[in-house]
């Protein structure tokens, strides 16, 4: 990250963030009302990460404590970092939410996913145990926190996004989507993919939770960590992604600028301790968040296309 | 960042400005939004290595995202873009030129306060000064005039790449002038650029007065331009989107429940006379909470919570109206004549019965008649059977419950509808009372 801040930069941020936070948190409040209101059998995917977390504080002023009307939804791929996992219990607790935690693991034993080889990423199999959790529960909407900044085929995706009776999305027949007049209706086997945070960038979701002061998982924050440098991405040394023959692991101050599966989720070089300080960060980041933390976004241009059209978030 | 405006006064309080690029295919949409990117330092380097081809960038590449759209070097659907200056933040909204996906060039438009019109000079007969503008910037024009995007800038592109870009750029202004005022378009500004060279787009001309023109540059237009302007000044009217009905003894003691729902029109006032529609029973507004639920008064445009003074039968779809004025309370209707934007490629068929949205509400519309359909390229008013993909027409619907509407040129919320295919469940109309 580049640690360079210049004033001005910094003034205008400030300067332009609290208007605008006002007007994405009433942007956000709305769409998750309208999912409320409009559907039969809604869940929030919930996955403790920074989004959801932001998504949930807005879904709190929509609903208020212990009145969400909609389950937190969590796909485990059995990969993830501790800290977020024991995170996700406490914050659904405390808003009284009820979650449902549904286990790639278990998925595997039914067949119904099948590894290539035992190392493999267990990511994107997670969209066959979250269709397989939309079936059993016949969920109609599922609230996603994704935004439109992260990645070129998000950019395109519609607020309420239809999935055909497979999950699929259709990226060539999206439904128009005209003003805030939502087409809701659903032939039976299709539900939504609804995404209230989609005009949120990293920079803003970062304001929003210094102004909110939103409790995020510790790793996030700077922190040591063992890394090998691997071409650039910082791969952390862990018992599912330990160190190959001949490469040098090394302690360096990280945080995460996202977290998802630990096979495929890398942090960067960071002393940012605050809120505040990854705002800074953030503001003079040279590189895009999935650029410089996710392995398997960098396969081909379009894999997050395809993984989408196979009914991933 | 850009540094060529000074921050304007009360730049604080403005929300983004969410603007969109539109035109016919090929005029350079995503090269310009590429550049604008760019030259603003708007994007990262991983995203920059991205669109490198054999040393070369292709700014197009930043916003074609889909697979798809990258086989055939076409855009398909809308891509949103985030970007900030100094002075403003700004949502794009890259829309495709293609005919074939105008519907989701009115997606774009729909949410839009500004539209970038982009008009390509090397398809055009420039040295004639009676020249003809392309169809897709008629429609697109027409489009943005209809669901009254408030500002549109024509952005005459490629002027580099013509012999004689002052005389190219005088008559293509001139010819776009002319269509404006024939079509009832207002107009903004018309800015030379080379969204390829980046003159004028986000840095002004190598030469001051390329083009014969000294204007802003297309950014600095940009920050300048208002966000679009809520409907304040009509009586209120609100769309109930949701009941939060209370069960625990504390709540209940309370007595109420809260509707929730986006103000459309006026402001929700304490103490304020409503009439629920379409019941129409009265009740007098006991209590207004803002979207995150704090007491206060709230405005055209933002969510509110209201609570009324009497326990009366409210659901989701149904409207509250200003009942203190009688001659200005709107009355509901059963029938209606609309301006239809068709965006299906089922053709609209007179006789046939669609689902219409309008605020939260549902109800089944039958059309009775399509009165004229309009030619984009004469803008003559023409007898038609049926409404195909991507036509504007006028029609008259039936509906099976009344709503109260206003005119979509007095309120956007209260004027505007959606038409739903009743076996597809597709969106499949743009409606706008007249």
């Amino acid at each position: 990250m580049n640690a360079r801040i210049d004033n001005a930069v910094l003034e205008t941020a400030h300067h332009l963030s609290n208007a605008h936070l006002d007007a994405l948190e009433e942007e956000t409040i709305f769409i998750l009302r309208e999912v409320a209101a409009a559907f039969e059998r809604p869940a929030l995917l919930f996955s403790g990460g920074k989004d959801s977390l932001v998504m949930l504080r807005c879904a709190e002023k929509a609903f208020g404590v212990g009145r969400i009307p909609y389950p937190l939804l969590m796909i485990d791929t059995g990969h993830n970092f501790p800290e977020v996992t024991a995170f996700r219990d406490l914050r659904a607790g405390e808003l009284q939410a009820e979650l449902i935690v549904r286990n790639v693991e278990d998925s595997m034993k039914r067949g119904t996913v099948r590894l290539s080889h035992p190392e493999e990423s267990r990511n994107v199999h997670q969209s066959v145990t979250l269709l397989e959790a939309i079936e059993e529960f016949r969920f109609d909407a599922l609230i996603g926190g994704a935004r439109r900044d992260e990645e070129k085929a998000r950019a395109k995706e519609r607020i309420f996004s239809h999935r055909d009776s497979f999950g699929q999305w259709q990226p060539k027949a999206q439904r128009p989507e005209l003003w805030t007049l939502f087409n809701t209706r659903l032939a039976p086997g299709e539900h939504f993919r609804v995404f209230p945070i989609s005009n949120w960038t990293e920079l803003d979701v970062w304001q929003y939770i210094e102004r909110e002061q939103i409790a995020l998982p510790s790793l996030y924050y700077s922190h040591k960590r063992d890394v090998i440098d691997r071409r650039g991405l910082l791969v952390p040394v862990t018992e599912l992604t330990p160190a190959k023959d001949g490469e040098t692991v090394q302690t360096r101050d990280v945080r995460f600028r996202t977290l998802g599966d630990i096979t495929c989720t890398c942090p960067v070089e960071s002393t940012a301790a605050t809120p505040e300080q990854i705002v800074l960060e953030t503001l003079t980041a040279e590189v895009s968040e999935r650029g410089s933390t996710r392995m398997d976004d960098k396969t081909s241009d379009a894999s997050m296309e395809k993984r989408k059209k196979d009914g991933y978030f | 960042m850009n540094t060529v405006v000074s921050p304007a006064v009360g730049a604080d309080t403005r929300p983004a400005l969410k603007f969109i690029t539109c035109g016919s295919v090929d005029d350079g949409k995503s090269t310009l939004i590429g550049r604008l990117l760019v030259d603003s330092k708007a994007v990262l380097q991983d995203h920059l290595a991205g669109v490198q081809r054999q040393g070369e960038t292709d700014l197009a590449l930043l916003t074609d995202g889909l697979s798809a759209e990258r086989e055939q070097g076409i855009t398909i659907d809308v891509a949103y873009r985030y970007f900030n200056t100094e002075t403003r933040k700004f949502i794009i909204g890259d829309a495709p030129g293609h005919e074939q996906y105008t519907r989701n060039m009115v997606t774009a438009a729909s949410s839009a306060d500004a539209a970038v019109v982009l008009v390509d000079a090397t398809k055009l007969d420039w040295r004639n000064a009676a020249l003809k503008l392309l169809a897709q910037t008629r429609r697109h024009s027409l489009l943005l005039k209809l669901l009254r995007v408030p500002s549109i800038v024509f952005a005459v592109n490629k002027l580099d790449a013509v012999e004689d870009p002052t005389q190219a750029f005088t008559h293509i202004r001139n010819a776009l002038t002319e269509f404006a005022a024939t079509a009832g378009l207002t107009v903004t500004a018309t800015v030379p650029v080379s969204a390829l060279k980046g003159w004028n787009v986000v840095d002004a001309a190598v030469d001051a007065h390329w083009c014969g023109y000294s204007g802003p540059t297309l950014l600095d237009i940009l920050e300048h331009l208002p966000v679009t302007p809520a409907d304040v000044s009509l009586p209120v009217s609100f769309p109930v989107q949701w009941v939060e009905k209370f069960s625990s003894s504390s709540d209940t003691s309370q007595g109420r429940r809260v509707f929730w729902g986006r103000v459309a029109t006026g402001e929700a006032t304490v103490g304020q006379a409503v009439k629920v529609m379409p019941s129409g029973l009265t009740a007098k507004v006991a209590q207004v909470l803002d979207h995150a639920r704090n007491p206060k008064p709230v405005a055209a445009g933002h969510s509110a919570g209201i609570v009324l003074d009497r326990e009366l039968d409210v659901s989701r779809g149904d409207w509250l109206l200003a009942a203190d004025d009688e001659n200005d309370t709107l009355t509901a209707t059963s029938s209606l004549s609309a301006t239809v934007a068709w965006l299906d490629d089922e053709p609209l068929i007179a006789g046939r019965v669609y689902w219409a949205l309008h605020g939260h509400r549902w109800v089944k519309a039958k059309v009775q008649r399509i009165v004229h359909r309009l030619d984009i390229h004469t803008l003559a008013e023409e007898s038609a059977n049926q409404l195909e993909a991507n036509a504007i027409g006028h029609i008259e619907l039936a509906l099976q419950e009344p709503l109260a509407t206003r005119p979509f040129a007095e309120s956007r919320a209260l004027g505007a509808m959606v038409l739903v295919d009743t076996a597809s469940h597709k969106t499949s109309g743009a409606l706008l009372v007249n």
